[in-house]
């Protein structure tokens, strides 16, 4: 019987890594890199990469914990994947066939597509074709409005109108191999997942869903598992806590899920 | 005997993982696409992610399948499988028609049954129980977790060679071992502790 995995989500900004409230306030918290040793010591289930590096956004923020000489974010995924022996997941700034191609031969063992699934979908299925689903995996953000579930896409700046339900009957038909779901609302709120999303998109598709934001106590990802997620992640909760990946898989114990301890 | 492990690039897959994590447990990996190159080392991996007959194929074509012949069947060289380099010592594969296989182990290669609840290809992290006398698995503990991502499985006609079994619905042969060949379905080199004393076990086997 396949395992409920625990997921670290590294938000990466700049070359740093930061913690993000509404996907608009980040803050820097430390060194991509010097992380990974960190989880690998906890024998975590997987890890989950997003750069979320925008041209137009500027950061006053200290510069210590840059990692020095690597302006390329692809540089910093190939040190991650030196020592990272678990699946690796990488997004941010994916457009192109080759940009999976360059994400895959420098160490990612998936990618994940954002705003490319919502602008051209058929990278989806391309993509899926060269390297196979289980390597194809599209997150989709969750904005609110009255209520009704939308999707946002460039960062979350940007409404489209598409309701997060159909985006993802469309990406697991297109061959998206998982889905990656994340709530604008609850981004570092500590409030819980937005469980009706995962509820209403888990029951819509047949791929494995992963949850994300919101998770301010180990209990919201038995919650979030409950909802119909296969996998349930987090962000700032592995930064601020310590023993994160033994607490999180103790409370899903606990709650009656089969995890990998 | 040299510390050197050949990690054969025969075009399927990402080999830097395999790398890494052979460097993590004190062997020296030597990536090459050239069969000559078995005369360097002491042991050989086979990883590969990919189909059945393209796996074969770029074998044959590149000279991998003599060579290999050679220094592993004749000449006893430890060789380790990964995934698709676990399917392609069997006599036969069928995913996506029929193809030969390296023929080392008797049997075929299957794909997996699917249902509502267990769907196919499998992928993630499943508990493999271990044969109690393995020369390779035995010293991993109860039931260890590894990290999967398949959609076919070995089907050997000797249960001997069995040397460890998972289930996502029925059972499937998760390991195999047999005389100086072994293969796991799971990627040890995806599949943190548990995955790297697997390495290590392979890069210290007497043999």
């Amino acid at each position: 019987m396949l395992k409920k995995r625990l997921i670290p989500v590294l938000l990466l900004k700049n070359g740093m890594l930061v913690r993000s409230e509404s996907f608009d306030i980040h803050q820097i918290i430390g060194n991509p890199i010097h992380e990974v040793a960190r989880f690998n010591e906890w024998n975590v289930d997987e890890l989950i990469y997003l750069d979320m590096t925008r041209d137009d956004k500027y950061d006053l923020g200290r510069d210590d914990h840059r990692v020095r000489g690597m302006s390329d974010p692809l540089d910093i995924l190939e040190r991650v994947s030196e020592t990272c022996f678990m699946p690796l997941t990488w997004g941010g700034r994916v457009r192109t066939v080759d940009d999976m191609r360059a994400r895959f031969s420098r160490g990612a063992d998936k990618i994940t597509l954002n705003t490319a699934a919502y602008r051209t979908p058929e990278l989806i299925t391309a993509g899926a074709k060269v390297f196979g689903s289980q390597a194809i995996v599209v997150s989709i953000d969750t904005k609110r409005f009255d209520g009704a579930m939308e999707v946002m896409v460039d960062g979350g700046r940007t409404r489209t109108g598409v309701s997060s339900v159909e985006l993802a009957k469309q990406a697991e038909d297109r061959g998206a191999g998982e889905l990656l779901l994340q709530s604008i609302d609850r981004d570092g709120t500590g409030e819980g997942y937005d469980l009706e999303l995962i509820h209403a998109v888990a029951s819509a598709v047949k791929i494995p869903v992963i949850a994300c934001s919101g998770v301010g106590r180990y209990e919201h990802y038995v919650d979030g598992i409950r909802a119909g997620a296969s996998a349930v992640a987090a962000a700032n909760i592995w930064h601020f806590k310590e023993l994160s990946d033994r607490g999180g898989k103790r409370a899903l114990a606990k709650g009656g899920v089969d995890v990998r301890l | 005997m040299t510390n050197k492990v050949l990690v054969i690039d025969y075009g399927m897959g990402n080999l830097r993982s395999v790398a890494n994590a052979l460097r993590a447990v004190g062997a020296e990996p030597l990536i090459s696409d050239h069969p000559a190159s078995l005369k360097e080392v002491g042991r050989v991996i086979l990883p590969g992610v990919g189909a059945f007959g393209d796996g074969m194929r770029n074998l044959t074509d590149r000279g991998w399948r003599e060579a290999l012949e050679a220094s592993v069947r004749r000449g006893g060289m430890p060789y380790l499988g990964l995934c698709l380099g676990m399917q392609l010592v069997a006599a036969r594969g069928t995913e996506h028609g029929d193809h030969e296989g390296l023929g080392w182990i008797p049997g075929t290669v299957e794909r997996l049954p699917e249902d509502n609840a267990f769907r196919v290809p499998h992928i993630g992290w499943n508990a493999v129980q271990f044969r109690a006398d393995s020369r390779l698995f035995r010293e991993l503990g109860e039931s260890p977790t590894f990290y999967f991502v398949h959609s076919y499985a070995l089907v050997p006609q000797d249960p001997n060679v069995v040397a460890g079994r998972c289930e996502h619905g029925p059972p499937f042969v998760a390991a195999i071992e047999h005389e100086n060949i072994f293969g796991t379905q799971f990627h040890p080199e995806k599949s943190q502790k548990t995955g790297l004393a697997v390495l290590k076990s392979f890069v210290t086997l007497a043999s």
